[in-house]
């Protein structure tokens, strides 16, 4: 039996959760005579109940709570039975405050969750069983109250418990127990009540009492390193709270994310060395190997270490007032380690009625969702469900410094499950974005040693020079490489072609200004290198130069060689070129010097893309 | 095996220690020499052993502790090597602002509240720790155990950060600092058992002695030395009680009690009908004081 149980009571506004717990310090003779005399000064100076106690008054410590006769913030308080030792948060039912509803059951075993016997199941009670059942809450006990104000109705009591296990039903709840109750008067709180003979099970404090908390832990040792100790050159001490498992001088162990391994040496602490620590203490290793270590990374048993990733599926509970947009960049705070963190997707945002996976561009204030997150670096993690420490994150905004959400990881993305973030969220448009620029690709087109490599250089540089991103792509260049199992017959230039154009479309997608000089004398190689890249972004340069004066210029000495008889299927000599029938541009460089064509494209280039 | 209720509440206090000290650029810690300040600072060596204290303990000194405890704050910080500051508020000492002339309210505000603004504010201090316990007083009950101030050290009830799991978000604004209290979760009944395990050395006016007293609204008041005004046709008488709590002697009640040892003072906590600041004047300056003074800035 656990000698402490922590619990909360939740549920929906005026549902009598402060009246309660104040009951029921009262009746367990938690409170002290001068805090009895102070209640009865309250309840006549702001008391609901005439002339009788108003018991609430003991919980809503705070001015304004009292004022208004409502809970804001949760109130730890503290009681004894002869059975147990209890802390109980008292959590606010109005919607507004569930972030304080969360962080009273974030440290809690079992939730105390009331329902007015009136009012039956209400949207809160949901919202409140889901965000209990979501931070791994699982003992409920289902406390109907006010059963006084109709009757003590079995009718009553069996529809609300149906309602309850209907809703209830697909929350993997390991004991959910109903008690029929009325907190004001005492009934069936810390004593069975003769006002429901009809019901045979234990009061609300025999339960709480009862009620065994198994904490199923893995037995693999983890620890978060949260401090590095290092008094002097002689001591480096590792520091923090056991999170699962038992450690022994002499144990082997594994450093997440580096993977190092090590043995450790001591225990220490201020009584003496520790033959062996356990789960929830917090401790300081000596290892006996020097590792590097730092503040955020995890210790843990050498054959079972956690995982490390850098995306994750994580169900989050929003909490700022500000909406959840995905794409935005928030501060994550995941054990010890920070990192930066980008909401990549929204799956789904829950129904906290139905349960429903609703479609949502947006998140707001006291939602869960589930989204997909992605951090600047692989983090050491376990699953919320397995390991609470190592899998419980929150989001910090990074200028107003407040706290926007509780994550609770459900496991890490895999490669193949990246796919949707690869094509949905970097794509073209981000790229190009990124560059500040439309890619391009600027096709040169024309004779051998029509000019075309030599304005494509002047180009780039021009475009450089502007902050642009370029590439050339020469066809000669490219033979020593990717192509140079090509030669120059007819299939062999298709060949060439289709490659450079493939290459050129993968460039322009990666939001570059490709400059593709090659001669490509086929009109339907070309167009096929245009039908690959969408509309707009292919602009076809004809550098026009008779073949006289290419072969006067050689600055190859290729046509030398096929006037020889070296080269076979020259293009304009033994190999026909066809010339484009509407380029974007034609040069005509008789008449047209290179840096004049350069420019002329640069122009071309900055205008906005042509439609389709 | 598990853990005992203790080892739970130790190993938590040591996490919240670490961690701050890990996140905040300046911290500090506040002592008030008694048994909470003493588990404190307990704590706080036990987390950083064998290394030295990383931060200062500051000590606010009103002027009117008792002189027991002075003796004792000034042997602990000697034995356990502290860097320790003691600040008095100026200006409040040279207009000699005492809890008789000027009442216990504005006194206060004035020798404590406002000096320990002054004083954090002089160092430039981001976290304080402090023993404050949830189980004290009402309001104390609905504070975070990480809990911000925003500029001017205000206290704002209604609008606290959420604080899920052992996951504090430590991160501050300019002008913001933190007030941390590692003992949140601890009761009075814990901290008399932990002493008691721990065998740590307390001011002695926590035991019962015969020491002289006035009588003064229903509450023993000590006659520590001979500022103490009396009223006319007062007489200390020697009786034989002890405090609950430490706090300035003119306002700190001491119960009538025969309690020599921890196990006796474990015994007379746990069978208490009465609450443990019952004794404390300042508590009771009207409804809420409390939370009004946590608003300005008092711990």
């Amino acid at each position: 039996m656990n000698d402490l149980l922590r619990f909360i009571t939740c549920g929906s506004v005026d549902d009598g959760k402060s009246t309660l717990i104040g009951r029921l310090l009262w009746d367990t003779g938690s409170l002290p005579e001068d805090h009895i005399a102070t209640l009865h000064k309250d309840s006549r100076a702001h008391g609901t109940q005439g002339e009788g106690l108003d018991y609430a008054l003991l919980l809503d410590g705070l001015q304004a709570e009292r004022e208004q006769g409502i809970t804001i913030d949760v109130s730890y308080r503290f009681f004894r039975t002869a059975r147990r030792k209890f802390i109980v948060a008292d959590t606010p039912g109005h919607e507004q405050y569930t972030c304080n509803m969360a962080t009273g059951a974030s440290g809690a075993e079992l939730a105390v969750i009331l329902i007015d016997a009136r009012k039956g199941v209400l949207t809160q009670t949901r919202r409140h069983s889901r965000i209990v059942h979501m931070l791994g809450i699982r003992h409920v006990v289902i406390a109907i109250n006010k059963m006084d104000l109709v009757d003590w109705s079995e009718q009553r009591f069996a529809d609300i418990e149906r309602d309850y296990r209907a809703f209830a039903h697909d929350l993997d709840f390991t004991s959910i127990s109903f008690i029929p109750l009325s907190a004001l008067n005492g009934d069936n709180l810390i004593s069975s009540s003769s006002a429901a003979p009809w019901y045979q099970g234990p009061s609300l404090l025999g339960c709480l009492e009862a009620v065994h908390i198994d904490n199923e832990q893995s037995a693999d040792f983890r620890m978060p390193v949260q401090w590095v100790n290092r008094p002097n050159l002689d001591f480096r001490g590792y520091c923090g709270r056991i999170a699962a498992g038992s450690i022994a001088p002499g144990d082997a162990v594994r450093v997440l994310p580096s993977g190092a391994t090590a043995h450790v040496q001591r225990i220490v602490s201020m009584d003496g060395d520790l033959p062996h620590a356990e789960c929830g203490q917090s401790v300081t290793l000596t290892l006996a190997e020097e590792v590097d270590i730092s503040r955020g990374d995890v210790i843990t048993s050498i054959d079972t270490p956690v995982e490390c990733a850098d995306q994750f599926e994580v169900r989050l509970l929003w909490l700022s007032e500000k909406p959840l947009v995905a794409g935005r960049s928030y501060e994550l705070k995941l054990h010890h380690q920070r990192a930066n963190a980008t909401i990549t997707s929204i799956k789904y945002e829950l129904d906290i009625n139905s349960g429903a996976h609703l479609s949502a561009r947006s998140v707001s204030r006291n939602t869960i969702a589930v989204v997909n997150l992605s951090v600047n670096r692989a983090l050491p993690f376990e699953s919320y469900a397995r390991n609470r420490t190592l899998g419980g994150l929150i989001l910090v905004d990074r200028l107003s410094k407040e706290t926007v959400a509780a994550g609770m990881i459900h496991f890490a993305l895999r490669r193949s499950s990246n796919i949707h973030w690869h094509s949905l969220d970097v794509d073209r448009e981000a790229r190009q974005q990124q560059k500040q620029q439309q890619a391009r690709c600027v096709w040169f087109t024309g004779l051998s040693g029509s000019g075309k490599s030599t304005i494509a250089n002047l180009l780039e540089k021009r475009l450089h020079a502007a902050g642009r991103h370029t590439y050339v792509l020469d066809g000669d260049n490219l033979r020593h490489g990717i192509n140079r199992d090509l030669g120059f017959t007819e299939a062999d230039r298709v060949e060439n072609i289709r490659r450079v154009a493939e290459i050129a479309r993968l460039m322009t997608d990666a939001g570059l200004i490709v400059l593709v000089s090659l001669i490509s004398p086929y009109r339907a190689d070309r167009d096929l290198a245009r039908g690959l890249l969408p509309a707009g972004d292919f602009l076809e340069v004809f550098v026009d130069t008779p073949i006289a004066v290419c072969e006067q210029r050689d600055p190859k000495g290729l046509y030398a060689k096929v006037r020889s008889g070296v080269i076979k299927n020259f293009t304009g000599i033994d190999s026909p070129y066809e010339a484009p029938l509407q380029p974007e541009l034609r040069i005509n460089t008789t008449e047209t010097s290179a840096p004049e064509a350069a420019e002329m494209i640069a122009a071309l280039i900055a205008q906005e893309r042509k439609p389709a | 095996m598990s853990l005992s209720q203790l080892q739970k509440l130790e190993a938590e206090s040591i996490q919240i220690f670490r961690e701050t000290v890990a996140e905040c650029a300046r911290p500090v810690m506040l002592y008030s020499i008694g048994k909470d300040s003493t588990v404190l600072l307990h704590l706080a060596r036990k987390a950083f052993y064998p290394a030295r204290l990383p931060f200062s303990v500051m000590h606010i000194d009103t002027t009117w502790k008792f002189r027991e405890m002075i003796a004792f704050r000034d042997r602990v910080a000697r034995e356990a090597e502290l860097d320790l500051i003691v600040y008095t508020n100026p200006q409040g000492q040279a207009e000699g602002i005492n809890p008789f002339d000027h009442g216990s309210s504005y006194y206060t505000d004035v020798m404590k509240t406002q000096a320990l603004k002054q004083a954090l504010d002089q160092h430039g201090f981001t976290a304080a720790f402090g023993g404050a316990r949830r189980d004290e007083e009402k309001s104390r009950a609905k504070e975070r155990i990480y809990s911000m101030r925003a500029a001017g050290h205000r206290w704002d009830p209604k609008a606290q950060r959420p604080e899920l799991w052992s996951l504090p978000n430590l991160q501050l604004q300019e002008g913001d600092s933190m007030r941390v209290f590692p003992l949140s979760n601890w009761t009075e009944a814990d901290v008399w058992q932990y002493i008691a395990q721990e065998q740590l050395d307390i001011v002695p006016l926590y035991f019962a002695k015969e020491r002289p007293v006035v009588q003064r609204n229903g509450a023993w008041i000590m006659v520590d030395d001979d500022r103490m005004r009396l009223n006319p046709g007062e007489v200390p008488q020697q009786r034989l009680i002890r405090f609950r709590t430490l706090g300035c002697y003119p306002l700190s009640g001491a119960i009538d009690s025969t309690a020599t040892t921890l196990e006796e003072i474990v015994n007379e906590t746990l069978s208490s009908r009465q609450s443990e600041r019952q004794g404390r004047a300042i508590d009771h300056d009207g409804a809420g004081s409390m939370e009004r003074k946590k608003q300005e800035g008092y711990f």
